[in-house]
């Protein structure tokens, strides 16, 4: 049956210990070639036609996967010796590869070597295990030579000078990447290769790479010996580097070992680091800190600003505000440090464009050029290319190979474009590829798990037990209009007794999505649907969104319910869960609800009952408030779309109604009731959803402008900071809202998490001020809320509960992708705005209100209520850093004219002028200036 | 971390139905009057047997059948670290019971009243496993001491891991901390004598799983009776000349 062999591994956590293993070699591992007469074809998956087949070395893998996955490359045998290196040395890179192997249109076939009884090779005396797997990918290469005969070429391809030397000796034909792609005569594939930093086989180079004529820029990476041992004394303090995104300049370190943040000041003590890297920094003398950042500040200020989106919580927001050239009067509270080695790269593709630059002199030629990613906080990318004319106006991918200390900017390759710049489509695929959103079809083995089509409630859905029949409820839906994924719906009865029957009726997706099936797979991995201004990207499938899950008017659908006995003095006598069957009978907008409960004419049930209703939400509201709930305020902007062009026709400020609150006061009620219910019966694995509560430090830049217009905050607790926002009213009407942006953004967003990770006092949601709170209220739309509703069916015995919520690390990894998943697709809907917001000023220059948020050397940031955006408005040209003619005074946040003539205060309103302007061609950006 | 890679190989290079290899030998004790050495690829234990013998202690002899004691130790040298494991801690207790019990159950005991019967199992090298290999060496050991049994009693586990079922765990499978079932079967009698799970498993999942150890056992079973057949032949030639 099988063949034993037993050998010795090395070492296992940190002590040496000699580790036996069985290794069994088999003779039933094929070579997956369908030409192959010996071998079981049915797993073939190599061309019969194929002329050349071609084995990959590691390096090949990890340095060229771009090159790899482009459809030129085919009839490619993986070594299992190359995955399981691959797969020790980068994963991200393992797990591409694994997606090439198992995709039906490409022809990868992985061959396990390393248990096939011809080609396993056991090391030799002295020989290191990376010659011994070159001698393995050797050995496997002349195996397949020998097994398919003359009719194919077995082509190794590697880097490596040595390993090709061998080969050739050994009669195994080899070639570099470089060679063999250029064999192929498509010379625009020659711009996807990655030009690894310092390799064995030299490319050709034009560049002048001559160490004598370009000067140092960076220090150099410390090995990762002295990061290892520096590390454990202390001298060093490892942590994940995260640029700020709005000033990519400056980066924090989050160490545990001092239990603070680190703050990184410019690129040169960056250190070649980028956003994500696990770096290691060392501090500067505290005595240095402040000088740090000042010196900072005027030192490659190459980019500008650009009008962006206001921001809506702390994590996408600096941290502290920097304000340039400002006196050093205030104490640096915060260590700054810079980066001395990077112990775990986390480079990846970047979607952006190339620098303009005028066509070299004979086209065709190589040129080199620098990409501008998207993500600011990436610098620039140097790449080759051969189609330079070509690319210059479009959107781009490019990917980071190496950055040596020697440049400025790390280089890199081209691996594909998207399409041209400003063209909406391309912006808006970029915006997904930037935010990490699959907007792919579902696969057929997802749209097979759905419930064949016309769906109806069956005989069988009424007579379950478990589901009760709700259909003689007056039940209704209020949602934005338009809305045709609705996934809650309510109804209001009177009781004898005088108290309220209300209940919240949450579309029933569990019915549907199963665990472990390839549909349920796919929507944990969406995690949420994404809203961008023209488009939306769903979790789930069509049909289930908007029609057998979408809780759409008089048809019978399946559904969660929440239903308490509530007093007319707003209190939950009782809540009960149950699945039912309702039939809604009314599928409103909020204009039209709010307009029937207004119109004083109408007194039909289901107006009485959205009054009643509306009676009950505002006392919780109130309640809540009372509580010390924060009414929180966010700028949303709304865009009318033309139907046809799909351009903006008219941007707006979205409004809020009663009705609105109305609504969201039920959903808040029913989330908390299920929160309590599940915690209750799951103690240590259910998914809530906390709301940290701010620290000081974060409140800092709005205590700061607080001060500045003499406002006295009071943040010791959420009912405090929520009680003195009440009373910051300034004399114009708009003051409270502009504070309560700039509280808003202090804050940071809440997280789910999994309930056996913390402890309850962290269980709070601070901005609701509710002590528990989940989403249980928009499954077809948030993964989250699946989640709930399974522990929630479990917990009242409908259902079993499923194995996953018994293996928490599980629990929390789905938790972490929910939270990334969320953040990203938040991230896309502004980013989709922005963009939207472009293309509306671009045939409209306007010119209107803002309010001044921020101060700096040269100019501010204003806010511009009405589009919801913000950005910098330069008091002098640009370059001029404004020395001397304006002062700063940054303890009353204002800029005043040396002459004192002319002063702006934080806060104050100014009116400004808003325009679409090209400084450099196919690079269109909004321009704010004063009018005054 | 992935136990089964998409070849459908595990990390020793089995396929989720296979076996380790096995070996047997039977007469490794020449004191005993039964006695084994059996081994589930790296796994190796030793079996041997005394009686049916004289009860030591006269309290605990039984007018009815014989008294089956059982001592299940690990060589201080079975496992790679050199951690000294104290004589009669629960894990060993615990397996001793069970061995105890498996064998008790097989074990035509009402034959032998008044007797009292050791079995002493000792691991030698530990690689996932144990219990069943322990269990298999004891039969043998048993066999090889002239024991009337109703049936071979054999064993074998089978785990759960990357939603594949999977035959007999080594070490490295085993710490993986997923679900563990180990079996003993009768195999003529077609019945489970033992059971134990480590972890939890959904109930369909669970039955896929069993039937897949108790495959193992059967095929645990054809080889310990190739092995006592050849011993056999062994023996009958040896008398013959
Ligand atoms: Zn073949």
């Amino acid at each position: 049956m099988l063949q034993s062999k037993s050998f010795v591994k090395k070492t296992k956590g940190g002590k040496v210990v000699k580790v036996v293993r069985e290794h069994y070699l088999r003779d039933d591992i094929y070579c997956g070639a369908s030409i192959c007469k010996t071998c079981d074809s049915s797993v073939a998956r190599l061309s019969s036609d194929a002329s050349t087949i071609i084995i990959v070395d590691t390096n090949v893998v990890l340095n060229q996967i771009d090159l790899l996955e482009n459809s030129a490359i085919d009839e490619v045998v993986v070594l299992s010796v190359v995955l399981e290196e691959v797969k020790n040395k980068n994963l991200s890179v393992y797990n591409r590869l694994r997606t090439l192997c198992s995709n039906s249109q490409r022809k990868f076939f992985v061959f396990s070597n390393e248990h096939h009884k011809e080609t396993y090779v056991k090391a030799m005396v002295n020989e290191s295990p990376n010659d011994r797997n070159d001698r393995a990918i050797r050995v496997a290469t002349q195996w397949y030579q020998k097994h398919l005969g003359s009719a194919v070429r077995v082509l190794m391809i590697t880097n490596d000078r040595e390993n090709k030397r061998k080969a050739n000796e050994e009669g195994i034909s080899a070639e570099t990447v470089e060679s063999y792609v250029k064999s192929l005569g498509q010379p625009a594939l020659l711009d996807l290769l990655a030009r690894p930093a310092s390799e064995d086989v030299v490319m050709d180079s034009v560049e002048d790479l001559r160490p004598s004529k370009r000067k140092v820029i960076y220090s150099e990476h410390k090995p990762m010996s002295e990061i290892t041992t520096g590390l454990h004394r202390g001298i060093y303090h490892q942590g994940k580097l995260r640029v700020n995104r709005y000033n990519p300049f400056e980066a924090y370190v989050g160490s545990e070992s001092i239990g603070d943040e680190i703050v990184i000041h410019g690129r040169t003590n960056m250190n070649r680091a980028f956003d994500g890297d696990v770096v290691a920094v060392e501090l500067f003398p505290q005595d240095q800190w402040h000088a740090e950042k000042s010196r900072i500040a005027d030192e490659e200020d190459e980019e500008d600003e650009s009008v962006h989106l206001v921001q809506s919580s702390a994590d996408d927001a600096p941290r502290s505000t920097n304000v340039q050239g400002s006196s050093a009067d205030t104490t640096p509270s915060r260590p700054s440090g810079c980066v001395v080695g990077v112990i775990k790269r986390n480079w990846h593709s970047y979607c952006g464009s190339l620098e303009p630059m005028p066509m070299p002199a004979g086209a065709g030629g190589i040129a080199h050029a620098l990409f501008v990613s998207k993500d600011r906080r990436i610098p620039k990318i140097r790449i080759q290319t051969r189609q330079l004319g070509n690319l210059l106006d479009k959107r781009i991918v490019v990917a980071v190979d190496s950055w040596d200390r020697l440049s400025r900017y790390p280089s890199g390759h081209y691996v594909q474009t998207i399409g041209e710049i400003g063209d909406r489509e391309t912006e808006t695929e970029v915006v997904l590829i930037e935010n990490d959103i699959n907007s792919r079809p579902f696969s057929s083995q997802v749209l097979a798990c759905l419930p064949p089509l016309p769906w109806s409630v069956s005989a069988e859905h009424l007579s379950d037990p478990n589901r009760e029949d709700l259909r003689h409820l007056q039940v209704f839906s209020v949602d934005p209009p338009g809305c045709r994924d609705i996934d809650d719906a309510l109804h209001c009865t009177l009781l004898p007794n005088g108290n309220f029957a209300v209940g919240v009726h949450i579309a029933d997706v569990t019915n549907f999505v199963h665990p472990g099936t390839p549909l349920d797979d796919e929507a944990s991995q969406r995690g949420t649907s994404v809203y961008l201004v023209e488009r939306r990207i769903d979790m789930l499938p069509k049909p289930l969104t908007e029609d057998i899950c979408s809780l759409r008017s008089d048809v019978e659908r399946l559904a969660f319910s929440v239903i308490w006995e509530i007093t007319p003095q707003a209190d939950i006598i009782s809540s009960r869960f149950t699945k039912s069957v309702i039939k809604s009978c009314a599928a409103m907008s909020y204009v039209e609800a709010q307009a029937r409960m207004d119109d004083s004419r109408l007194v039909d049930p289901l107006t009485t009952d959205l009054r009643n209703m509306n009676v009950l939400a505002k006392i919780m509201r109130q309640r809540r408030i009372d509580r010390g709930a924060l009414t929180l305020a966010s700028a949303e902007v709304k865009f009318q779309i033309d139907t046809e062009t799909h351009d903006p026709l008219d941007i707006g400020m979205y409004q809020i109604r009663e009705a609105n609150q109305m609504v969201e006061e039920f959903m808040l009620a029913a989330n908390v009731s299920v929160a309590e219910k599940v915690l209750k019966h799951f103690p240590f694995c259910s998914m809530l959803r906390r709301h940290p509560t701010p620290t000081r430090e974060m409140l800092e830049p709005l205590l700061r402008t607080a001060a500045a217009v003499g406002l006295d905050l009071d943040v010791s607790s959420s009912k405090a900071l929520a009680d003195s926002l009440d009373r910051a009213v300034g004399n114009d009407p708009y003051f409270n809202k502009l504070i309560r942006i700039l509280a808003t953004r202090c804050m940071s967003q809440a997280v789910y998490f999994c309930s056996g990770d913390l402890s309850p006092p962290e269980y709070l949601h601070y901005g609701l001020a509710a002590p528990l709170y989940t989403h249980f209220t928009s499954p077809i739309r948030r993964y989250a809320d699946v989640v709930i509703h399974r522990l929630l069916a479990a917990s009242i015995g409908i259902s079993k509960l499923p194995a996953i919520f018994q293996d928490r690390p599980q629990l929390t990894s789905i938790a972490d992708n929910l939270n990334y998943r969320h953040r990203n697709a938040q991230m896309a809907g502004r980013a989709s705005v922005e963009l939207h917001t472009l293309i509306y000023f671009r045939k409209r220059p306007t010119d209107t209100e803002a309010r001044i948020v921020k101060i700096r050397s040269n100019g501010f940031i204003v806010f511009v209520p009405k589009y919801g955006i913000e950005g910098p408005v330069y008091l002098t040209a640009r370059g001029d850093n404004g020395s001397g003619e304006w002062l700063v005074d940054e303890q009353h946040q204002q800029v005043k004219k040396a002459d004192s003539s002319i002063c702006y205060n934080v806060l104050q309103m100014v009116r400004i002028h808003m325009e679409v302007v090209e400084p450099q061609p196919n690079r269109p950006k909004l321009e704010l200036t004063l009018t005054e | 971390m992935e136990f089964v890679s998409p070849e459908g190989l595990r990390l020793d290079g089995r396929r989720p139905l296979e076996m380790r290899q096995l070996r047997a030998e039977i007469g490794a004790v020449s004191k005993a009057d039964g006695s084994a050495v059996f081994e589930m690829g790296n796994t190796k234990v030793i079996a041997a047997v005394y009686g049916p013998r004289e009860v030591e202690n006269r309290a605990q002899q039984m007018n009815d059948q014989a008294l089956v004691r059982c001592e299940y130790t690990m060589a201080n040298f079975s496992t790679g670290d050199r951690v000294r494991k104290p004589k009669g801690d629960r894990r060993s207790t615990e397996i001793s019971m069970v061995i105890r019990q498996t064998m008790e159950a097989c074990i035509m005991t009402h034959l032998m009243p008044r007797s009292q019967i050791d079995i002493f199992v000792q691991v030698l090298q530990a690689d996932g496993g144990t219990r069943s290999a322990c269990i298999n060496a004891a039969t043998l050991a048993l066999a090889d001491a002239g024991i009337p049994m109703r049936d071979l009693v054999t064993s074998c586990s089978a785990g759960y891991l990357n939603t594949t079922p999977l035959l007999d765990l080594n070490y490295v499978e085993d710490s993986a901390g997923g679900p563990d079932v180990t079996v003993g079967y009768l195999p003529k009698l077609d019945k489970v004598t033992l059971l134990q799970m480590d972890s939890k498993l959904p109930l369909d999942t669970f039955e896929s799983v069993m039937q897949l150890a108790i495959e193992g056992c059967k095929a645990v079973a054809n080889y310990l009776r190739e092995v006592l057949l050849e011993n056999t032949k062994q023996l009958e030639y040896r008398r013959g000349s």
